[in-house]
């Protein structure tokens, strides 16, 4: 090597690192402080769901399904409903889709909420953490009280609708509740929106402009943070189509355009819940789900929005009841190039900002991937 | 930081949020989906709880009269709860204890 070549110092940044919750290793290449390049490695938490889901017959499926994410778990398995349901061409009644938007809008206040307080302890803001946390409970609280567990509630059914109904007593405590908790998430938006510390360690860090957005495939708060006006929801499924809304989209592309998107997100996610909640108090106490008639048979894909983006299914069968194929494709895989193409350029210290600002699900994404040669 | 002050403040004057563990218990919520349990002298051991349990959490011998249930394997779903058509399968609210040895749940037809 001549001594005129520049030399650069190459840091491992995980696949165990505090601002990770889950493994995951970025190779950066840093030119002192500043990061040049940057590589990914994946396959630390690789769980083969994908072949349990083909030996496992379709109907255990459903909770296998819920277990790739935790807490988007009902996501997850609404998703595989919805892929089989389509395949056996079954209605599902309009009581049960309307509670269908009530859980999985439910999961993504929790993620939210979740997400909120981890970039809040990613920068050092320990009190802001606590407090989102705390909000958080509530949620939990209602998972319990309506699903019967405070995380994975299984709540859908073995396909064709959901098993538990909310009526009478519960109706009052879960809009009581809602109301409460949109008050305190709403007391912490000043925090959000004015406070210095904050905007120091967010504005203008992990930049993403619209057009390399686009090109990379980026999806759910990370796309709307860059101008990208894209929500599965309003595609319509369950029953998104008769609830009228607008995504949250924000201008800036950077870190703090995402905590925008998804902080507004929130809010807007408890709103969505209350109208649901209104509608079902309205409507008359009806059948809650539909029992499949024979075995799926055919392929098909099924998209939902998730939390971090757009989920995808796609399933194939055979008329029997184990199923050819499961491809399931997580949001977090699709926002990793956004990421590696956010990072070079940026101070060292801001990386665990930048990494979190996706919100990343490591052990979601990992699927088998082939590479061909020369990345093919 | 200065935004943030009032909400610590108020903290700081209010009741904790949390529950003195040990000394107080949060009981769990009236829907909860805790233990299970079979009541023997209504199953007709159709071995349908086994034919759709999630995680093989139970087994069934009709010959035998008995059924094993494994309560480290169970997801506490309450799916056999939900499609036990004799309604011999009971769910409680409460959570299985933790315990030193993993011990299967037998159930026996007299």
């Amino acid at each position: 090597m001549s001594s005129s070549e520049k030399k650069y110092t190459i840091l491992p940044f995980g696949p165990q690192h505090p601002v990770l919750p889950e493994p995951i290793q970025l190779t950066l290449k840093c030119d002192e402080e500043k990061v040049v390049d940057v590589n990914v490695n994946l396959g630390y938490v690789h769980r083969g769901i994908e072949r349990a889901g083909e030996l496992n017959d379709y109907k255990r499926n459903v909770y296998l399904v819920s277990r790739v994410c935790g807490i988007c778990n009902f996501m997850h398995s609404l998703c595989y409903c919805m892929a089989i349901e389509k395949l056996m061409d079954l209605r599902i009644p309009e009581r049960a889709n309307y509670l269908r938007v009530f859980w999985a809008e439910l999961n993504r206040v929790e993620s939210h909420l979740l997400w909120l307080g981890l970039f809040a302890d990613a920068m050092g803001f320990e009190s802001l953490f606590m407090q989102f946390w705390r909000e958080r409970e509530f949620i939990m609280d209602l998972q319990e009280k309506t699903g019967g567990n405070r995380i994975i509630t299984g709540t859908n059914n073995i396909i064709g609708g959901v098993n538990r109904d909310i009526n009478g007593e519960l109706v009052d405590d879960v809009e009581r509740t809602l109301t409460k908790l949109r008050g305190r998430v709403k007391a912490l938006e000043p925090v959000i929106t004015k406070d210095p510390t904050f905007k120091k360690r967010t504005v203008g860090k992990g930049y993403l402009p619209r057009d390399l957005a686009v090109k990379l495939g980026a999806v759910g708060p990370t796309a709307r943070g860059s101008d990208i006006r894209t929500d599965v929801r309003m595609e319509g499924y369950a029953a998104y189509g008769e609830l009228e809304f607008e995504p949250v989209v924000e201008k800036d592309g950077d870190s703090y355009a995402r905590v925008l998107v998804r902080f507004y997100e929130t809010l807007q996610s408890i709103d969505i819940m209350l109208r649901v909640i209104n509608t079902l108090r309205k409507m008359e106490n009806g059948p809650i789900f539909v029992k499949p008639k024979e075995w799926p048979d055919g392929e098909t894909i099924s998209r939902v929005e998730q939390p971090r983006g757009e989920l995808f299914y796609y399933v194939k069968a055979n008329g029997t009841p184990y199923l050819e194929r499961l491809k399931i494709k997580t949001p977090t895989l699709s926002n990793l190039p956004p990421l590696l193409a956010m990072l070079p350029g940026s101070e060292l210290a801001d990386v665990p900002v930048i990494v979190l600002s996706i919100d990343p699900c490591i052990a979601c994404a990992e699927r088998y991937v082939k590479i061909g040669k020369g990345g093919e | 930081m200065p935004f943030m002050l009032p909400i610590i403040i108020k903290n700081l004057l209010s009741k904790p949020f949390t529950v003195k563990y040990p000394f107080e218990k949060r009981e769990p919520l009236p829907k909860h989906k805790g233990q299970i349990e079979f009541d023997m002298s209504k199953c007709d051991l159709c071995q349908d709880c086994e034919r759709l349990c999630p995680s093989v959490a139970i087994k069934v011998y009709p010959n035998a009269k008995v059924i094993e249930y494994d309560p480290f394997k169970c997801i506490y779903c309450h799916l056999c709860v939900q499609i036990c058509m004799q309604i011999a399968i009971k769910g409680y609210t409460v959570y299985t204890p933790p315990s030193y040895v993993k011990e299967v749940k037998i159930f026996k037809q007299e």
